[in-house]
């Protein structure tokens, strides 16, 4: 096959990028190959960040030559001699046995010099990230294998025409780079067949959370979300109701209900309000807070955040200050439409993806519970019993019987009475651990 | 600022250095191999490292501050990692780093008197099939509970005695 027979199965085979954003493959390898200039590089973004999922693990420590050949292919298309794999320095056996299958692969002859005998040279090195989730963010990658601070650069250039060290570089995810070797040796056509109009090919994600069957899963694009939650992953556990998907992460937003039937792909998830992401899938069940899990992806993004341009520094930090203060119970109504104009304004002036998405976990549930948002605002209750300063525990007189388990129990020690007489707690002293509720046999510790 | 000790850079070290010397961008991969030896960046270290790289000082905590993975304290002998990603928090990982808080007195990014144990908290690991998580001297423990915690921390306990 020539450099133009491999873009053409590309374009066929309409693979788009497994990161999230769904660009097509073939259109990134073609600007890279056109692009002019002496050296050129291959990189592969092995830093699987999105807390909660874990699909480029499994793929690294499970088949890591699928990516090596792949970045080999693509290396003799667009014309690069040097590839990178800039891997999570959290994942110690993913690493261990990328090395080995580099050696593996260069004493086969399949890296190298000279590569088969055909005269094409190509070698892989691997790069360790350090625990920064915005590396994952194309730009800050490469600026991060140039052995500098992970910070986005403003795109364009694209990396495709201005990458690493300021060379033409293609820069693909862990599992776009496993789909090219099946696409070349059983044929774009069959690759095609798979999945939808749009989305060709299958897709893994990493079903965890409140699931009865966690773990990865791999579904040909286009199977509906209850597919996944209810058939392949068992349902709810412990009789408890479904509330909604979180796709994508700390970028992407919620699938509730009411849309469990929506084809999994790009674009119909975008038009629900969140994303496809690189496959996390985290199930929620009624025990979950919506506000509190917003704030946790906020804490996270604030934390990630690099700092290099202000919409994603100072609106991230607004926007968590704002949700704390819902779940603690000084929220306003207010509050609700400060959040959207910020959020709008990071999703339109943030510098990378991570600034542009991170408002995405709050707006998107917006949407969709809204009704919850306003409990925690206007009533100073969470519904889910999951803020602490919004619950409170009490004993029913009616029902305790005086058995003592829960003073027991308590941490604190603020439960008293005598025995086989209503006890009580001393809200002064409370912490809100909920043992007393967890322990009582007789429904008689209220949480309201 | 607090007296150094001097510190010399183990052979492993050296020699990953003189392997990687001549290639772009290897401050990060050096910093990994000195964290590995030492468990964290001592500033003794840092210091020669910087002079031995010709690279500023500046630089060197630029890169090291940013990402963080790098340590500027010593760790336990047995650092306990609790899961802090979604799926981990979801099933309750802030109730596991509240206990280990109480077990062992001492809050999270601190080290107990004895050395023994540090406590972080640390984004995802991977493992989420298996939440909540914590990670032991690179030792995975899965589908974790408070009441759990006693016997795995004794066991790492008895491990670094022997």
């Amino acid at each position: 096959m020539t450099p133009d027979d491999v873009i053409s199965a590309l374009k066929t085979s309409k693979l788009r990028g497994r990161g999230g954003a769904g660009f097509p493959t073939w259109m990134k390898w073609n600007f890279t190959k056109e692009a002019t200039g002496t050296a050129k590089y291959v990189v592969c973004n092995a830093d699987e960040g999105d807390p909660g999922a874990y699909m480029d693990r499994s793929v690294l420590e499970g088949d890591p030559h699928s990516v090596l050949e792949s970045m080999a292919i693509c290396g003799r298309t667009i014309g690069a001699a040097q590839g990178y794999i800039y891997i999570r320095a959290e994942y110690p056996l993913a690493i261990s046995r990328l090395e080995r299958a580099i050696a593996q692969a260069g004493d086969m002859g399949l890296l190298g010099k000279d590569i088969l005998g055909s005269g094409f040279d190509f070698e892989i090195e691997l790069r360790l990230g350090a625990g920064a989730f915005v590396c994952g963010e194309e730009t800050a990658l490469l600026a991060s294998i140039e052995g500098e601070r992970g910070m986005p650069r403003p795109r364009p250039p694209f990396p495709s025409v201005k990458g690493l060290w300021g060379r033409p570089t293609v820069i693909n995810n862990v599992e776009t780079w496993a789909n090219v070797p099946v696409i070349i040796t059983r044929g774009a056509e069959w690759f095609a067949n798979i999945g939808t109009e749009d989305s060709t090919g299958t897709k893994v994600f990493a079903l965890t959370g409140r699931i009865e069957n966690s773990g990865l899963v791999e579904v040909p694009m286009g199977t509906s979300l209850r597919d996944i939650v209810f058939n392949i992953g068992g349902g709810i556990p412990n009789g408890k109701a479904f509330k909604a998907v979180q796709t994508g992460g700390p970028s992407g937003g919620v699938i509730t209900a009411d849309h469990l039937d929506t084809p999994i792909d790009y674009t119909p998830l975008q038009e629900l309000g969140s994303i496809m992401g690189s496959g996390g899938m985290i199930v929620m069940d009624e025990t979950d807070c919506i506000v509190d899990i917003a704030k946790f992806y906020l804490e996270f993004t604030v934390e990630e955040s690099c700092g290099k341009c202000a919409p994603c520094r100072i609106g991230g930090r607004k926007l968590y200050n704002i949700l704390t203060g819902t779940t603690k119970g000084t929220g306003t109504q207010e509050d609700i439409e400060k959040m959207r104009t910020i959020g709008s304004a990071m999703q339109k002036a943030s510098l990378c993806g991570l600034g542009q998405t991170a408002p995405n976990p709050i707006l998107s549930p917006l949407r969709y519970f809204r009704p919850e948002y306003d409990a925690h605002i206007n009533d100073k209750l969470c519904p889910a019993g999951v803020c602490k300063d919004l619950i409170r525990f009490e004993i029913l007189t009616d029902k305790c019987i005086g058995c003592g388990v829960c003073a027991r129990k308590c941490p604190v020690g603020c439960i008293s009475g005598e025995r086989r007489e209503p006890h009580e707690i001393d809200q002064s002293q409370c912490i809100k651990c909920g043992e007393c509720f967890e322990v009582c046999k007789f429904d008689a510790v209220l949480r309201a | 600022m607090p007296v150094t000790e001097e510190l010399t850079l183990p052979e492993s070290v050296q020699d990953f250095i003189e392997k990687w010397r001549d290639k772009p961008g290897n401050l990060i991969m050096v910093l990994h191999k000195v964290q590995e030896a030492f468990g964290y960046v001592p500033r003794g270290v840092a210091l020669e490292l910087a002079r031995e790289l010709d690279v500023p000082l500046a630089k060197m905590y630029d890169i090291i501050t940013f990402y963080h993975f790098f340590k500027l304290e010593k760790p336990g002998r047995n650092p306990v990692s609790v899961c802090m990603g979604t799926a981990c928090y979801i099933k309750g990982g802030q109730d596991l780093i509240a206990e280990l808080e109480d077990l062992l007195g001492i809050g999270l990014n601190a080290v107990t008197e004895d050395g023994e144990f540090s406590v972080e908290a640390v984004r995802c690991v991977g493992c989420c099939g298996l939440a909540p998580v914590l990670v032991v001297n690179e030792e995975i423990h899965g589908k974790v509970t408070k009441e759990k915690l006693p016997e795995i921390l004794a066991k790492h306990r008895e491990v670094s005695a022997e």
